[in-house]
């Protein structure tokens, strides 16, 4: 008879750590889809992954069967992600001359004319992973729930242990560095 | 204006990259062994079972001492019971300070 995901965790509480290896393998791929919004880089994926994991082991008596254990494990891995990104802040005043030659062509059609650029391309994706890297992680986060990503606003708050109007006011100023870095990109082109 | 057009288009085109939910292989074998050494119990869980078996216990002694209070050979002398000497001893002190002629 399979075991249900309470018996596991009782059971890994309780001092089985076995017990831990089945959610381990149920609730990976969603870890690492995460993990891969966040990092910079591929070698940075398992690193966050990873981390999740260990946490979720060690934090995993806090864990009272409220909420899914779903929910619970990817609210933890997204503040993991969120640590790494602050972790990670690079200087975000460096310009825009590191563009690769793709990106630069789609920028100048966008530039010349909207209409004919094509979100689709592979360029529009690194240019869009260029201009979240530059801005803060709490904006980058906020732009990735609640842009990208399309949750509501009271689930980003939920998410990151937010009241809603907090949420709000950090999306409002989200959006609005995101401008700033659009803009800045922009004006080294040609406006 | 153009700000607010490049915005959208590059949130659409991260829209449609979605990301790839591929785990590198053994990669939960990995996790597992990297557990030993690291506690997941409930501190207060432990709490509550030292408190319980502490309480199985005191009850034991207590099953014990009503036992031993019935059963035991009762060594009293003749005429006196529990509530005359619990008396005795409890006015002794009184008795000795209050001449023989005092009354009460």
């Amino acid at each position: 008879m399979e075991r249900t995901e309470a018996d596991l965790i009782a059971a890994v509480l309780k001092g089985d750590a076995a017990s831990f290896e089945p959610l381990v393998e149920k609730y990976s791929p969603r870890v690492f889809a995460m993990a891969r919004r966040y990092a910079r880089r591929e070698s940075e994926v398992e690193d966050i992954a990873q981390e999740v994991w260990l946490k979720a082991f060690e934090k995993l008596s806090s864990f009272r069967g409220e909420a899914p254990f779903e929910h619970w494990l990817m609210r933890l891995a997204l503040r993991t992600c969120y640590d790494s990104l602050r972790e990670h802040q690079r200087n975000r005043e460096t310009t825009f001359t590191e563009l690769s030659e793709p990106e630069e062509v789609w920028l100048d059609r966008f530039l010349t004319d909207p209409g004919s650029s094509d979100e689709n391309a592979d360029a529009a994706r690194q240019l869009v992973n260029r201009v979240l890297e530059r801005i803060s992680p709490t904006a980058r986060l906020v732009i990735t729930l609640a842009e990208i990503e399309q949750r509501p606003m009271k689930e980003v708050a939920r998410l990151m242990g937010w009241s809603v109007p907090l949420a709000k006011v950090r999306a409002f100023r989200a959006r609005a560095e995101m401008r700033k870095v659009l803009s800045r990109m922009a004006k080294d082109k040609y406006l | 204006m153009k700000l607010n057009q490049l915005h959208q288009k590059l949130i659409e085109a991260a829209r449609t990259n979605l990301p790839s939910d591929a785990v590198p292989y053994a990669f939960p074998k990995r996790i597992m062994a990297r557990l030993p050494g690291r506690t997941a119990t409930d501190p207060w869980a432990s709490w509550s079972h030292a408190l319980w078996r502490a309480a199985a216990t005191c009850f034991a002694i207590m099953l014990l001492s009503t036992a031993w209070t019935f059963l035991a050979p009762h060594h009293a002398a003749p005429g006196t019971d529990l509530s005359q000497e619990f008396e005795n001893t409890l006015v002794a002190a009184v008795g000795q300070d209050q001449p023989a002629d005092s009354a009460w």
